[in-house]
């Protein structure tokens, strides 16, 4: 009578805890995404929204038995959307999204300093009628300035909704605001306020019409607002082409001629400037010793300096503090990789281990102190209100070459690494805009530039004075140049071709200055740390074990054969330093022999005719091959098929690069391959961790091949074109 | 008198806003319309684009946008 095995568990045994979901909706830059990481501390999970790339974030907060799913949306101003992550945030409050239910009540967000505009959109979540709770942030930038705020008065207003003033960044107000959010869901929807009558009356007259198109009065009132798409099919389908007349009849009786933005934007204003006495009292702030400092930093010319000399700190940062914490990094891998050589018998696997996995790994890890202290930067502009204000400064300067100010710190951001910078064009709301950025930001130095440059001009470029200047440096600085002009060119032809578009606007609220909080930063540095190792990580270090993989296969027997005889044939007649130098050539020689035969040495040579008009034999074609997945590995192939060892040091290797030859004695490195060599550097996208986040950002494949394709033709034809002219 | 004649420090109310361009609509949005009253705190380098504060928040907007907004000085109106 033996039953099966039961695997389930039992009923009974199960706690039913509720799940409520909550949308955090708020204005931009009201300490919303703070307020959010402070309430679902680190219980937060990442991840993208269907067919879009607006990052979603949702957490969980609990309270008693409660369970609430909290969704981090965009910030916006209106309901009105203008961009992808506005029109995100539409369509989750409206449960449109796949994947996303529709959010049980509303947490909304909205500065206390900032009270004027953030009513048009509390207004509107109101009028949605589900439960909801205010937060009011930055209560202390508000007592600064005198502001008090009568969060009664203000619930009263919004339909009888709790309205809790807190500190984002400090966290006072939240055991208040979590016991609000704990109670509003239980709360019965009362009768939700009316702000617009006129746009209820328009939508019930809509509505009679289209009955059983499963439409809310919400979805009808954004369709006659703003041709909301769903809502335009909707009523298509039950009209037919009738639909859209009817649409526009009803938005002609509440708007006439004018846009219903327009008209929507002075009804609830009259409102706010109505109510707005009676919410808010303003003392006249004294002038603080701080307003007028800030005052004057903001005027044109004093914030050109500081924005110039911040600037340079960033890059001294990125280059200079960096540099011990990489050379730490690369003593580190250089030694774990000698000890297992030393450690494991020479083969395969202690070559794969040494060779691919740990200089894989180190050469990801090493742009990690870079990529810290770039986005520390980034971050403490964010959060000072600094980084809009570099928008507003650089906006002109922008607009000649199609862009607008919001293209200004990723593009700066590329010349320590495209990966961040392209992470960090998010904040520029139109897509155009930001495609063009992206397109533009991989011809910015990186980086991973600075070694094959730092080689080739050491080698072949005299160390002359001109004039004030170093020769060397020179060329280093016009490099850096033909960068900047290929990316702004490459943006001007993309906004007139293919991102052809409106100027891009630029309406911007500007962030009052505030002093950063430390935890609030460190959490956003982890969090880029983390996406960087996590997705640039595993691209780079999968590109350097397969290059490792096509350097080393297949072994020649014959080659380590003769090595083996030879080095028993020196140790009769040598000893000593001598030696043990004459070993490492005859190592260094097998090494260059080996590669020659490899795959990777096959396909230099398989590739020469291509980029033998380019002055390149088969070793330097091999090199630019292998560095296509990740261009900081050229140096160290370089040094292997010049037979000098990965590790040599760099003047060992510009001696043999400066005395290689082609089969019929000519020099391979003339002055004009050098130079079309350093031009196809500066332009060419060697970088698949580049291709993968422009994948990730644009989500699609089309602009990273694009990219790619776009970018490797127009190295290639610089570096003709040098080399043909250069050596006639 | 459109917002771009504005200078440093000068105070206006806006008397009628033409709304043609999304970028005017989006200015709405944020407060700019009829009646609102502002102050200039000034413009970028080449005075565009430039800066406004109204009800106390700081936005930057475009001198072309800016035309599209007529307003009449109240130097002397406020605090």
């Amino acid at each position: 009578m033996a039953e099966p095995a039961s695997i389930g568990i039992p009923l009974e045994s199960i706690t039913v805890s509720r799940s409520v979901s909550i949308a955090v909706v708020g204005n931009p830059n009201s300490g919303k995404s703070t307020l959010f990481n402070r309430v679902t501390g680190l219980n937060q999970r990442t991840a993208n929204y269907p067919g879009v790339t607006v990052e979603k974030r949702t957490g969980k907060l609990t309270v008693g038995s409660t369970v609430f799913d909290l969704i981090d949306l965009p910030g916006i101003y209106s309901l009105s959307p203008e961009s992808t992550d506005e029109r995100i945030v539409v369509d989750v409050l409206l449960g449109r999204v796949a994947g996303t239910p529709r959010p049980d009540a509303i947490l909304a967000v909205v500065d206390s300093t900032r009270l004027y505009q953030g009513l048009f959109l509390l207004q509107q979540l109101a009028e949605l009628g589900r439960p909801m709770v205010v937060a009011l942030t930055m209560a202390d930038a508000a007592a600064e300035q005198q502001i008090a705020i009568d969060c009664d008065a203000l619930g009263e207003k919004l339909g009888g909704v709790p309205v809790c003033q807190v500190v984002a960044t400090t966290g006072k107000g939240f055991s208040a605001l979590r016991s609000c959010i704990a109670e509003a869901v239980d709360r019965s929807a009362a009768e939700s306020p009316r702000f617009w009558p006129a746009l209820r009356r328009e939508a019930v007259a809509l509505e009679q019409d289209v009955r059983g198109s499963d439409l809310s009065l919400v979805d009808i009132e954004r369709t006659i607002i703003d041709d909301d798409p769903v809502g335009v099919e909707a009523i298509r389908r039950a009209l037919g082409p009738d639909g859209d007349r009817r649409i526009a009849a009803h938005r002609n009786s509440l708007c006439g001629d004018d846009p219903p933005l327009a008209v929507e934007s002075r009804v609830r204003y009259r409102w706010i400037s109505e109510a707005l006495p009676r919410l808010q009292s303003r003392a006249p702030a004294p002038v603080r010793w701080k307003r007028r400092i800030v005052d004057w930093i903001n005027r044109p010319y004093p914030a050109t300096v500081l924005f110039l000399v911040l600037m340079a700190t960033v890059f001294q940062a990125v280059f200079a503090w960096a540099t011990p914490m990489m050379d730490l990094i690369d003593a580190v891998a250089g030694g774990l990789g000698e000890w297992v050589s030393g450690t494991l018998p020479a083969g395969a696997v202690a070559s794969f281990l040494a060779d691919g996995v740990i200089a894989g790994v180190g050469s990801v890890v090493i742009f990690l102190p870079q990529i810290l202290i770039l986005f520390l930067f980034i971050i403490l502009m964010e959060d000072t209100g600094y980084l809009a204000r570099t928008a507003f400064l650089m906006d002109r300067a922008m607009r000649a070459v199609g862009l607008s100010g919001q293209s200004v710190v990723p593009l700066i951001s590329g010349f320590a690494c495209a990966v961040p910078s392209i992470m960090a064009t998010r904040v520029i709301p139109n897509r155009r805009d930001r495609i063009a950025t992206i397109m533009a930001t991989p011809f910015m130095t990186c980086s991973a530039r600075l070694p094959i440059y730092a080689l080739l001009i050491a080698a072949f470029v005299p160390n002359l004075t001109v004039g004030f200047a170093n020769l060397q440096g020179l060329v280093l600085f016009g490099l850096y140049l033909l960068g900047i002009l290929g990316g702004i060119a490459t943006a001007l032809l993309l906004r007139k071709s293919a991102l052809r578009g409106p100027k891009p606007s630029f309406v911007l609220a500007l962030p009052e200055f505030r002093m950063p909080n430390v935890r609030t930063v460190l959490m956003k540095l982890a969090d880029r740390a983390w996406i960087f190792l996590r997705r640039a990580g595993t691209v780079i270090f999968a590109v350097a074990v397969v290059v490792w993989a096509l350097a080393y296969f297949p072994r020649a027997d014959d080659i380590e054969s003769q090595r083996l005889a030879a080095q028993v044939e020196v140790q009769t007649v040598l000893e000593g330093e001598a030696l043990a130098a004459e070993i490492a050539r005859i190592d260094n020689e097998a090494a260059a022999a080996q590669l020659a035969q490899s795959w990777l040495g096959r396909m230099g040579q398989g590739v020469e005719p291509l980029f033998r008009p380019l002055g390149w034999d088969w070793r330097v074609s091999a090199a630019v091959i292998a560095g296509f997945p990740a261009r900081e590995v050229v140096v160290a192939v370089l040094g292997t098929i010049y037979a000098v060892g990965s590790e040599a040091d760099e003047s060992s290797l510009a001696e043999r690069l400066t005395s290689a030859t082609w089969p019929d004695g000519r020099t391979v490195f003339t002055l004009p391959m050098v130079f079309g060599l350093l031009i196809f550097y500066a332009w060419c996208l060697q970088c698949a961790a580049t291709l993968a986040v422009i994948k990730r950002e644009t989500n699609t494949w089309r602009w990273p091949l694009f990219a790619w394709g776009y970018m490797t033709a127009l190295g290639y034809v610089g570096a003709l074109l040098i080399f043909q002219i250069g050596s006639v | 008198m459109t917002l771009a004649d504005l200078k440093r420090g000068d105070r206006a109310r806006i008397d009628a806003v033409n709304p043609v361009e999304p970028s005017v609509r989006r200015l709405m949005v944020l407060g700019l319309v009829e009646g609102a009253e502002l102050e200039c705190l000034g413009g970028s380098l080449g005075g565009d684009p430039m800066e406004l504060r109204i009800h106390g928040s700081a936005l930057s907007l475009r001198r072309a946008d800016a035309r599209r907004f007529s307003v009449t000085s109240t130097a002397d109106a406020e605090d």
